[in-house]
């Protein structure tokens, strides 16, 4: 019930937009998002944006997970 | 990333890093851990993943209260059925809880009987029906944590801002902490929690901030690919091993400590918190959400008030402990033989999302 999945915004029309997942096209109210941007990603929820996805913290949570050293690190 | 992937999910399947945080967790659980997740999204995901099969035999993951269409009570079903056998009357509902069994009857069953119940994908779609048919009365069931809350609140000020006079909503709301802290209380032995991702986008960390201070409890807001989980898994490990125990985000791509302030600013616009009933728990104080009075005009129970029969539960059911944490699927009487996906007798069986339903696909 709360799944959500990540969309990219491909159009804005007032507070409803036209977001793409995987291929496929949805429409989508923005009017949760203060101030969207076309090309931002979004997660989609039950045909709402609930909330923009930060690529800057999206890239630190992997790269942090990278540099972690474990005992079997070659 | 290429064009069949899609991006923030494929990332965080990757095998590198799945097998690195499998190693990472088994080097550093020294004891037994019990972890509750929450979220009907992330008890399907773990499934789904075969996350259980990964970690070492001292760490538990037991599920919680977050299916939605499984903590409603039949009195819902038995409303939203009631309506759909009025005349002038239509369903407009999220596919979930179209199996559900209330009391006597389930709106799939109504519609195959001639009622006009319609799936909706979101509250919009119900308000364009009800533009659609001015002379009918559509009845939106509002189920949901605060991830759904939010777009209820929307369509209902959409509806109010255009003068729509025959959508009305069904509203069975409800706000997650309070469960959890009822699950505390109730004296289920954990370590700590894996808290609801979707729900913290909207309401933020802080609103987990009482777990740790009141109780002790460690809890880590996790998302819901491998990587977030097992990641989530590593962080509460560490947490209860350093006597940590902290509000942490795993999720961090979508969750910030305040959440979506305009999302929050809305659902207080609209909404305000009112005693609710938790199949499994029964009331928790201030764990459900109603319509403000401005809005009651769109209050389906207000303006057609119907009176449905007590509620009738299967006694051999354990779909109320389960949600507790108490009880697993397996120790169920009715699990996988009598109740099964396509003969559900519980919530916890119908829904994608049920413990039950992910226990019979995934874990048997």
């Amino acid at each position: 019930m709360c799944l959500s999945i990540p969309a990219k915004i491909i159009s804005i029309d007032g507070d409803m937009a036209e977001v793409s997942t995987g291929g496929a096209v949805f429409r989508a109210c923005i009017g949760l998002i203060d101030v969207p941007e076309v090309g931002e990603y979004i997660l989609l929820h039950a045909g709402f944006a609930i909330q923009r996805i930060s690529e800057e913290e999206a890239t630190e949570t992997l790269e942090l997970l990278r540099e972690i050293k474990d005992a079997s690190n070659e | 990333m290429n064009d069949r992937g899609i991006r923030y999910i494929d990332e965080y399947r990757d095998k590198v890093l799945i097998r690195k945080l499998v190693r990472l967790i088994r080097d550093s659980a020294h004891s037994g851990y019990t972890f509750m997740e929450v979220c009907g999204g992330h008890t399907a995901a773990i499934h789904r993943f075969g996350i259980p099969s990964l970690l070492p035999p001292g760490i538990k993951l037991i599920s919680g209260p977050g299916c939605p269409v499984c903590v409603t009570g039949q009195t819902i079903i038995d409303k939203a059925v009631a309506y759909s056998r009025k005349q002038g009357f239509i369903i407009a509902t999220f596919g979930d809880l179209m199996r559900v069994p209330g009391s006597l009857s389930a709106l799939e069953k109504e519609k195959a009987a001639g009622a006009d119940v319609r799936v909706v994908f979101s509250g919009l779609e119900a308000l364009e029906i009800a533009k659609a048919n001015p002379g009918r009365n559509i009845i939106f069931p509002g189920i949901g944590f605060e991830t759904t809350a939010p777009g209820t609140a929307v369509t209902v000020k959409k509806a109010n801002d255009a003068g729509l006079r025959n959508f009305f909503l069904l509203c069975s709301h409800k706000v997650m902490p309070p469960a959890m802290d009822s699950i505390i209380n109730d004296g289920v032995n954990l370590d700590g929690f894996i808290c609801p991702g979707h729900v913290a986008a909207i309401t933020g960390s802080s609103v987990f901030e009482f777990i740790p201070g009141k109780y002790g409890l460690g809890c880590v807001i996790a998302g819901f690919e491998p990587v977030d989980l097992l990641q989530s898994v590593y962080m509460l490990v560490k947490q209860v091993n350093e006597r940590s125990q902290s509000v942490e985000i795993q999720y961090t791509r979508a969750v910030t400590k305040k959440g979506n302030l305009l999302a929050k600013q809305l659902m207080k616009e609209v909404f305000e918190p009112c005693d609710s009933y938790w199949r499994g728990f029964g009331i928790i104080p201030l764990s459900g959400l109603r319509l403000r009075k401005e809005f009651e005009c769109f209050d389906a129970e207000k303006v057609f008030p119907v009176k449905t029969a007590r509620e009738v539960e299967n006694q051999s059911c354990l779909c109320g402990e389960i949600l507790r944490g108490l009880k697993t699927p397996s120790d169920c009487p009715l699990f996988s033989g009598v109740c099964n996906p396509l003969n559900p007798v519980g919530a916890c069986m119908v829904s994608e999302e049920g413990t039950c339903n992910t226990h019979y696909k995934y874990a048997q």
